[in-house]
């Protein structure tokens, strides 16, 4: 099992040395990776918009049923629903989801590819596979993903403020008043490096387990699940080592 | 022309190709044939390069495929035209986009001249009104044409067809040994067919090798292979009532002449 690991991971690095390297041409890379946004990213937003919003809103309450005390403040529920939103959901938890719906498409097209020998005949035409293929998904979503944990935090944050304005356990302005105080601007770069560092992370990883699928569908659907399942649990990894290293 | 001296190749210890030693001239449709398992497609697939062999040599125009550096690997890719067995269309392209990829990759030609070229080859292979469908939006024979297209729109020297008739009607497949044959031919390429379709066999095959059990046992023409005193190869070739049908008719017509 261990040599298993240590042989995949190999192949990962190799994989990810052949992948790094000048497109063949720019005009096509360039196609490819905004193509590879509109896909992967642009297509996402939908969703983070709606888990974001959801999520916000049921922080806030929570906060409010958690912390009703003399002497927390109401104005904490503001603050702490925007810091949870700032430091682990918008980044951590939606980069955990877009490994499920991102990750899983990534792996399924270039493991369809695999098994219906499209890969093979870019080999043969001269022209790296891996390159064209995994670099525009890597930097579509290493430069798309960190714009949707924008996204999920300034959304996370309107879940709350429509919890306060149509609800009575906090009012609007201790809301507001909450969400500004003790601000730390180092939080939104330290949910932006993050998400970097996932994203490029759910686009390799998912890109691996397409790239070396064989077989047929059942292997392809197989390699899917693998690469949601891995880059689920090294995105966790990571996120104990960023925040050991970003927040100590 | 395109050599293979002494390729040897195996998976896990178990050896697929022994020995394996062939001349595939230029401007002639050079066949493989075997039953499936034989080891043909490992053949095809280091003769491309896909893998590698344990030893021997894939010699192109006496350049060693497998010595060259990976520059001249991908400069000698560049010659090669390759149809897959299920096509291998890229499937998020349109037909016109999979012909003209090859060309936006390595032709530093205008714009307008890689279209023409595409259209042109498009039209070589009696494709027209598809250009913006996408590969499952065609039929199976298309897609091969499709195919065929995309593999000669870079003119090249050297076409490779990993069983081209594989899921065809049998008149599809004569449509399809017509054309490679007519591009052979044509622009003088060096073809290699892999296939275990009969028809093609004796429709097209001017140079042909039989493999089995990962050994050549037999080289010669279509001609040939009637008047073979094979075992094997004729347990292959006349497997079916027809091919048994027409050397018994060979052989009588013979007899009478005789």
């Amino acid at each position: 099992m261990i040599l298993d690991a240590l042989h995949r991971f190999g192949e990962y690095v190799l994989l990810i040395y052949r992948t790094l390297t000048w497109p063949d041409r720019w005009s096509v890379f360039v196609r490819q990776t905004f193509r590879e946004i509109t896909k992967l990213g642009v297509d996402s937003i939908g969703i983070v918009l709606i888990i974001s919003l959801f999520t916000g809103a049921v922080i806030c309450l929570q906060m409010t049923m958690n912390i009703r005390s003399l002497f927390i403040p109401a104005y904490a529920v503001g603050m702490s629903t925007r810091d949870i939103l700032f430091l682990e959901f918008s980044s951590t938890i939606m980069c955990l989801i877009l490994a499920g719906k991102v990750g899983s498409n990534i792996a399924s097209e270039i493991g369809t590819m695999r098994v219906t020998e499209q890969i093979d005949a870019l080999e043969i035409m001269g022209v790296n596979s891996a390159n064209f293929l995994i670099l525009p998904k890597i930097v579509a979503l290493m430069v798309f993903i960190p714009v949707l944990v924008i996204f999920s935090n300034f959304f996370g944050i309107i879940g709350g403020y429509i919890v306060a304005t149509f609800t009575d356990i906090i009012t609007v302005a201790k809301y507001e008043y909450g969400i500004q105080s003790y601000y730390k601007e180092f939080y939104i770069w330290y949910s932006i490096i993050k998400s970097i560092v996932f994203a490029f992370i759910i686009s390799t990883v998912a890109s691996y387990f397409g790239y070396y699928a064989k077989g047929g569908a059942l292997q392809v659907g197989k390699a899917s699940t693998n690469s949601v399942v891995i880059s689920s649990v090294i995105i966790l990894l990571f996120d104990v080592i960023l925040t050991h290293i970003l927040l100590q | 022309m395109i050599e293979v001296k002494n390729i040897f190749k195996s998976f896990d210890g178990k050896q697929i190709l022994s020995d394996i030693n062939a001349v595939f001239e230029a401007g002639k449709t050079n066949l493989i044939i075997g039953q499936s398992g034989s080891g043909k497609t490992v053949l095809v697939k280091c003769i491309v390069g896909l893998f590698s062999p344990d030893s021997g040599q894939v010699l192109y125009n006496n350049r060693n495929l497998h010595g060259m550096k990976n520059s001249e690997v991908r400069l000698l890719r560049s010659e090669i035209g390759m149809l897959f067995q299920g096509s291998a269309l890229f499937d998020s392209m349109s037909v016109l986009e999979n012909v003209m990829f090859p060309l936006t990759i390595f032709s530093k030609e205008s714009t307008k001249a890689k279209l023409d070229r595409a259209h042109f080859c498009l039209e070589r292979v009696n494709l027209k009104g598809v250009d913006n469908l996408l590969p499952s939006e065609i039929s199976g024979g298309m897609q091969k044409r499709v195919a065929i297209a995309r593999a000669i729109a870079l003119n090249p020297k050297y076409l490779i067809c990993d069983e081209p008739n594989s899921g065809l009607d049998p008149k599809t497949s004569l449509l399809i040994d017509e054309l490679i044959s007519d591009i052979t031919a044509e622009y003088q390429i060096t073809t290699i067919i892999n296939t275990h379709d009969m028809n093609s066999v004796m429709g097209i095959g001017e140079n042909i090798i039989f493999i089995n059990k990962g050994i050549k046992e037999w080289t010669g023409t279509k001609e040939g292979i009637f008047n073979s005193s094979n075992k094997t190869l004729n347990e292959f070739v006349f497997a079916s009532d027809l091919f048994r049908k027409v050397k018994e008719a060979e052989n009588f017509a013979q007899s009478q002449e005789g």
